[in-house]
């Protein structure tokens, strides 16, 4: 039997544009010390690091981990780094959290970050490579053919991007840590921006962030030192799948409903849409909100728009998903993920401020990457599992 | 701690690989090979973890096509550092003690025949104020060497005897040739080569059951230290010494040891931290310097030594890893054969 996690300790920086502000160890020390500060702790009292980020071309630093070991307080410690592409903030959680359920550490420092602004992701996510499709348009090529597939396939109307985006934008004006603020958002707006891929808008897509997010994972014996309340882990789960091959959906990929199960049959959960009180989903265009929802079982196939279209995913509705604003408002790439496992954290602990789920118990993090096939996910309770 | 006890039961590795390896191709061989040579059915692996590093692909996610040559279909649950594998396994060893599965797969890719790893290499060092100097490896690795000389703890020709064994060369004939970077010649690096390595881990009572030799992992650290090479005592190796002890803890002195040197002098260093004594046979897979295979060798130092136990050829051995500049992190690992 392994032993028990939980979140006590949760940081993260002001996501910006260009944080021109910080050097990239000064951005990885801004959340981790907000996470030290939360958890009442100091860097002697980690035992590991756990770092993660998206593909070292972003910045165009090869394992940065070398280099910031020292700014993370990890000198003389392990130090591992992660990178399972746009899930690795929740990898990196997942496998933070592996590290004292197993008993070989009793607090464990997770950072996830990305400094978008030191280089171009774009150029990095359109090299060609022999025998493999080219990926020229960036993410937003890549994924809008997959948003079409399931527009065609669930009928859903186009103003389910657009509520998706408006939702997200005003949670995001409620986080102070958010990127981007659009105080007048509204559908119309989001329907007259431009049209980047079809069928996704301007106003439909993440940004390009620089940010870091950090958390402290403790043993069961650490709680009741900790300042603030915890946020125990009940289940972890990745799944993935390959790339290319021919019978793989990528519009409701099985690995992700395979990592979704397993999460909810871990934490006991069997009915996931009522028992889980608020939901931060890696949402990088409007329409992979209801996409996800399917996807995850918190919506029958089919049906994920019509939850949205219900408005049921607001802050105020019955399954809330990505109060914080979520990644439509701030993509430090590398810690997005790391973010939704910290927000969810947020509102189980009461802690998410003005973006706070009323009576939040039970939230999940989910975070995905490559071409729709690396999930990660954890659900975190205010209760002892 | 769990009390679970986990062992490697399986080690492939591929034979040197010409120019222009692909990272699935690469992959599939080494992990096929795995599979028919054990009795581990795949379908008992519970978890995969694999390393790598993109920039010797030239690209974003190697791992990405990497994993099309493992076959994950159904879907697996899957992990990757960008990191040598052996802190690939660290991860499986420690998801193998929560109890949540039984068996992993861990297998590396490295590259060294698409670009100049020298190259890349110094882009891992510190962006704002060590890699604009344009400091390549050697240059690095020679100032490490050089204190080491002016400590009066090693000279050249020790260097060149690690680089001559296992050849028909002596240390002698090697010392005639020009320096890369004074007092390191072209010699005192292991040559960087293609490949790709596997392992297999298993807990309990299938380990005991798919091998009749487990190589028990009876202990495992990684440590880091500061990055700057001007804040380090380079003629010491703290973070192997440590993460050493930790794995070792009282287990006696190992018949033999796989270390990764990817310089001659790192071999003295690594020796001197694990405090191996005369009777422990280091590297008997074949020479210190054999080769390097990006973010591989360390893995396949883990895995050469497992394979050694299994046969029968000795009883305890640790295993050591290494990445960054002048031995910056280190894993070490303990391994012993026999029952647990």
């Amino acid at each position: 039997m392994a032993n028990r996690c939980a979140v006590i300790g949760v940081g993260q920086t002001r996501h910006d544009s260009e944080r021109t502000d910080l050097s990239m160890p000064g951005l990885v020390r801004e959340a981790a010390l907000r996470a030290l500060e939360d958890a009442g702790l100091t860097w002697s009292d980690i035992d590991a690091v756990v770092m993660g980020k998206a593909p070292d071309m972003f910045e165009g630093v090869v394992n940065p981990g070398l280099f910031l070991a020292g700014a993370l307080g990890a000198t003389g410690l392990p130090f591992l780094r992660v990178h399972t592409a746009g899930s690795v903030g929740g990898s990196t959680g997942v496998v933070a959290s592996q590290l004292i359920r197993a008993g070989v550490h009793r607090r464990v420092l997770a950072v996830a970050w990305e400094k978008q602004s030191e280089s171009n992701a774009m150029w990095a996510l359109s090299q060609r490579y022999p025998f493999q499709p080219p990926v020229s348009a960036g993410a937003g090529g890549y994924f809008a053919p997959l948003v079409r597939a399931y527009i065609r396939r669930s009928g859903a109307p186009e103003h389910v991007g657009w509520m998706v985006a408006v939702k997200d934008r005003l949670n995001g004006l409620k986080n102070p840590y958010a990127h981007l603020k659009i105080p007048d958002i509204s559908l119309e707006k989001v329907r007259k921006s431009p049209m980047l891929w079809e069928p996704i808008r301007y106003l439909e897509t993440c940004p390009s962030s620089d940010g870091a997010c950090a958390i402290i994972l403790g043993a069961e014996d650490t709680v009741d030192a900790a300042p603030n309340p915890a946020a125990w882990v009940h289940a972890t789960a990745m799944r993935s799948e390959p790339l290319i091959f021919a019978g793989r959906d990528q519009v409701n990929p099985q690995a992700g409903q395979d990592c979704a199960a397993a999460l909810y049959k871990k934490a006991g959960v069997t009915d996931p849409r009522r028992q889980i009180d608020a939901a931060e989903l890696y949402v990088p265009f409007s329409w992979f909100e209801p996409m996800w929802l399917e996807n995850l079982g918190l919506a029958e196939r089919g049906e994920g728009w019509k939850l949205v279209d219900s408005g049921a995913t607001a802050l105020d509705g019955e399954l809330p998903v990505n109060p914080s604003g979520g990644v439509m408002c701030s993509n430090p790439i590398g810690a997005s993920g790391l973010l939704r496992f910290a927000e969810a954290a947020l509102q189980v602990r009461g802690m998410a401020g003005e973006h706070q789920v009323d009576g939040a118990k039970l939230a999940m993090g989910h975070a995905y990457g490559g071409g729709s096939q690396f999930f990660a996910a954890w659900l975190v309770g205010s209760e002892k599992p | 701690m769990s009390d679970r006890n986990v062992a490697i039961v399986g080690y492939a590795g591929l034979p040197v690989v010409g120019a222009g390896a692909d990272p699935a191709l690469m992959v599939q061989a080494v992990v096929s090979r795995l599979f028919e040579e054990s009795s581990l059915p795949r379908d008992r692996i519970g978890f995969v973890c694999s390393g790598s590093r993109d920039y010797d692909f030239g690209q974003p996610f190697s791992f990405i096509s990497a994993l099309d040559g493992v076959g994950a279909w159904p879907p697996v649950a899957e992990s990757h550092v960008e990191m040598d594998g052996a802190w690939a396994l660290y991860e499986a060893w420690v998801k193998l003690l929560t109890g949540d599965i039984d068996a992993a797969l861990v297998y590396a890719f490295g590259c060294s025949s698409r670009g100049d790893l020298d190259a890349v290499e110094t882009l891992q060092l510190d962006p704002y104020t060590l890699s604009p100097l344009g400091i390549r490896p050697a240059g690095l690795a020679a100032l490490q060497a050089r204190a080491l000389i002016d400590a009066g703890r090693y000279t050249e020709a020790d260097f060149a005897r690690v680089a001559a064994r296992g050849t028909d060369l002596t240390a002698e004939a090697l010392l005639e040739a020009d320096y890369v970077a004074s007092p390191l010649r072209a010699h005192d690096r292991a040559p960087r080569t293609d490949g790709a390595v596997a392992v297999l881990l298993a807990a309990g009572d299938l380990a005991r059951e798919v091998c009749e030799r487990p190589a028990w992992i009876r202990g495992i650290d990684h440590r880091i230290e500061v990055h700057a090479p001007g804040f380090r005592d380079l003629t010491v190796a703290p973070s192997i010494a440590e993460a050493g002890r930790r794995a070792r803890g009282n287990l006696p002195q190992p018949d033999l040891a796989e270390i990764q040197a990817p310089w001659s002098h790192q071999a003295f260093l690594i020796r001197d931290a694990l405090a191996l004594e005369d009777g422990t046979a280091i590297n008997p897979s074949g020479r210190v310097l054999a080769r390097d295979i990006p973010m591989a060798a360390g893995l396949s130092r883990i895995g050469e030594a497992a394979a050694r136990l299994t046969r029968g050829d000795a009883d305890t051995a640790m295993a050591h890893a290494t990445m960054g500049p002048c031995l910056q992190q280190n894993l070490v690992a303990y391994l012993q054969a026999g029952e647990s």
